[in-house]
């Protein structure tokens, strides 16, 4: 059979014929509809297309969008179609798509907006999205005084079950990645050191470095990764699935049963991360200044005793205090600013890590600066 | 069912997300005693109006008055005490799914009355035998199958033994026979427990089982464009929009188009 061809015919000056051949098909170019529209042009007395399908073959969509072309451009004319001469199949269709009139308001107005309409929309919208934070850092804020006094509604088992999950079942991925950070650190700094032989001072470089800074940082990271984000998924699927309004018009606060507990576990167990942290990446550079410089380990563990002031450690305890209330509450945010559906969850969940991250080194350079200041 | 006053009234509301008008002047009342119906094609607005009702959404204009009570202009402890005696079944059921079915029903028990902790497992396993599903007070709503999820939801919409019931789509993902077990249970708890009922639907066999008032939504006017029993509905009015749907599109000589 061959492929899809049409051609006019003039009956009369009143009557334009449009003869249907060939096998439609989708994947098959369909013919095009200007010389329809030129004979439309050129013998302004037409007054109805009619159709002859007697040489049609097989057909399918494409022969329904090009009657749909060829009614559009009639319409513009002002001439009548006749689909009797159509296949009664494609009449069907035809009624079938025309049964509904098009919905005009339906289709969505994509703005297109200039470019600094949309700056400014920007704008507006990042001055509006740090009103929400700081309004839920104010609420999280009266919940936890709440709290405090004793008036606080969450259950006790929750903040058990977040306490371990932020805690006990952080510890291998907190142990092995500040272990590297550990080796890391003293690997590249020893290679410098042995430059003027002074080797053994890595233990400085290592212990006040992992206590100071790094400890709480890889480990607001990690746990920004691991619990944020986990904490976003499960209040933005709560949210999905209509419990945040369940609560709520129970009357019983999400902020206090929901956001109170998670921000609470995290927030008390960072410390303890990050003091093991420390640890093991203390164990890390020793691992590579024993190993690969022979510096024996009693030196090694002598020397971080020295180096390390105890300003240091709490500089570092603070750190991860801060770092787990804006990791917590980064989660806790985004997951209750949740859409309704699944995709919303991935989004509230990256957005959580994101938004926990850059909290952190914003936090650490605030940290430093004041530190650097006051001299500690 | 008894006396007919007013309980719940609709004053002129408009329901808007933003610039976007859901429905505008809206205007019905609800009885004490109704099985109240809101109706109307997908998407139109039903279960948005619930949440006006139920408080999670506040009216772009118009008013909400349970009793003499002016909902969204009350304060907070008012609207509190009301809600109290309101229960609400969402459509899918949004069981707290860190819960277990027990826990599920005893927290709005822990939340609104200083029952002892004996007291409150018994109520829990009476509201759980009442939708028949006792003994599954240890297991979690994702153990559970979706039509079980819906009746232990309503379990604890009726923990406090409410005087208003809102259901949003209780029949919707259930088989029929399913759906005409949960409209028993409606009907049942209605003349039990006295309550009113208000329940956001399309399902046609259950609006004419059940329902003894309703509003039907039409959201190419974006209005209400008829109310009163669903069944005079069907018999007495006119609009062919109404006709179309309460017929399921067969339309018949006196609506015809």
């Amino acid at each position: 059979m061959s492929d899809a061809a049409v051609h006019m015919s003039l009956t009369g000056e009143e009557i334009l014929t449009v003869h249907l051949k060939g096998k439609w098909q989708m994947e098959t170019d369909a013919p095009s509809t200007e010389t329809m529209g030129e004979q439309l042009e050129q013998h302004p007395s037409i007054k109805r297309v009619a159709f002859d399908a007697t040489a049609l073959g097989s057909w399918d969509s494409s022969l329904l969008i090009f009657f749909f072309e060829i009614s559009k451009l009639s319409a513009k004319k002002n001439v009548e179609v006749e689909k009797e001469g159509l296949p009664a199949g494609i009449r069907q269709l035809i009624d079938l798509a025309t049964a509904v009139p098009k919905k005009e308001d339906a289709r969505k107005s994509v703005s297109r907006a200039g470019f600094f309409a949309r700056v400014g929309l920007d704008v507006t919208d990042f001055v509006k999205s740090a009103g929400d934070l700081v309004t839920f850092i104010g609420a999280a804020f009266e919940a936890f005084v709440r709290m405090v006094m004793g008036r606080a509604r969450f259950r006790a088992s929750d903040l058990g079950l977040f306490l371990q999950e932020a805690g006990a079942q952080a510890v291998p991925i907190v142990s092995l990645i500040s272990f590297l950070i550990g080796l890391i650190l003293a690997f590249v700094g020893i290679l410098q050191l042995a430059m003027f032989g002074a080797e053994v001072y890595v233990a400085d470089l290592v212990g006040i470095a992992m206590v100071r800074e790094m400890g709480a940082i890889m480990t607001g990271i990690i746990m920004a990764g691991r619990t944020g984000a986990a904490y976003a998924a499960q209040l933005g699927t709560m949210q999905v699935n209509e419990e945040i309004d369940a609560l709520e018009t129970l009357a019983v606060p999400p902020m206090e049963f929901l956001v109170l507990p998670r921000v609470v576990a995290l927030t008390l167990m960072m410390p303890f991360l990050v003091l093991y942290a420390d640890l093991m990446g203390i164990l890390g550079g020793a691992l590579v200044a024993v190993g690969m410089y022979d510096i024996n380990i009693i030196v090694y563990l002598n020397r971080t005793k020295a180096a390390i002031g105890l300003n240091d450690l709490f500089i570092g305890l603070f750190m991860s205090l801060v770092f787990g209330i804006l990791v917590a509450l980064s989660g806790c945010l985004r997951g209750m600013q949740c859409g309704r559906s699944a995709s919303a969850v991935g989004d509230a969940a990256t957005s959580a890590v994101v938004t926990g991250i850059v909290a952190i080194i914003i936090a650490t350079a605030v940290i430093t600066v004041v530190c650097s200041i006051l001299g500690i | 069912m008894g006396n007919r006053e007013p309980y719940i009234s609709v004053v002129d509301l408009t329901m808007a997300y933003g610039d976007f008008v859901v429905m505008r002047n809206l205007d019905f009342t609800i009885n004490r005693g109704d099985i109240f119906i809101i109706m109307g094609g997908s998407g139109c607005g039903k279960s948005t109006l619930l949440r006006h009702m139920i408080g999670l959404k506040p009216p772009a204009r118009g008013d909400i008055l349970y009793g003499d009570l002016n909902f969204w202009k009350a304060d907070p402890t008012e609207r509190q005490q009301l809600m109290r005696n309101v229960g609400i079944l969402y459509q899918s059921g949004a069981l707290w799914s860190s819960m277990t079915l027990g826990e599920n029903v005893s927290l709005p028990l822990q939340q609104y009355t200083k029952l002892r902790k004996d007291k409150i497992r018994e109520q829990v396993s009476l509201k759980l035998a009442l939708v028949g599903l006792s003994g599954f007070e240890d297991f979690y709503p994702s153990e559970i199958s979706g039509g079980m999820r819906k009746r232990a939801g309503l379990a604890r919409a009726m923990a406090l033994d409410p005087e208003i019931l809102f259901f949003d789509e209780p029949s919707a993902g259930l088989d029929p026979v399913s759906a005409k077990r949960l409209d028993d249970l409606i009907l049942q708890l209605r003349d039990s427990l006295d309550a009113t009922v208000v329940i956001v639907t399309h399902e046609l066999a259950s609006i004419f089982a059940i329902g003894s008032n309703s509003v039907f939504l039409d959201p190419e006017s974006r209005t209400m464009i008829a109310s009163g029993d669903p069944k005079k509905l069907l018999a007495e009015d006119h609009d062919p929009r109404v006709q179309t749907f309460l017929r399921r599109g067969e339309t018949n000589g006196q609506t015809g188009k």
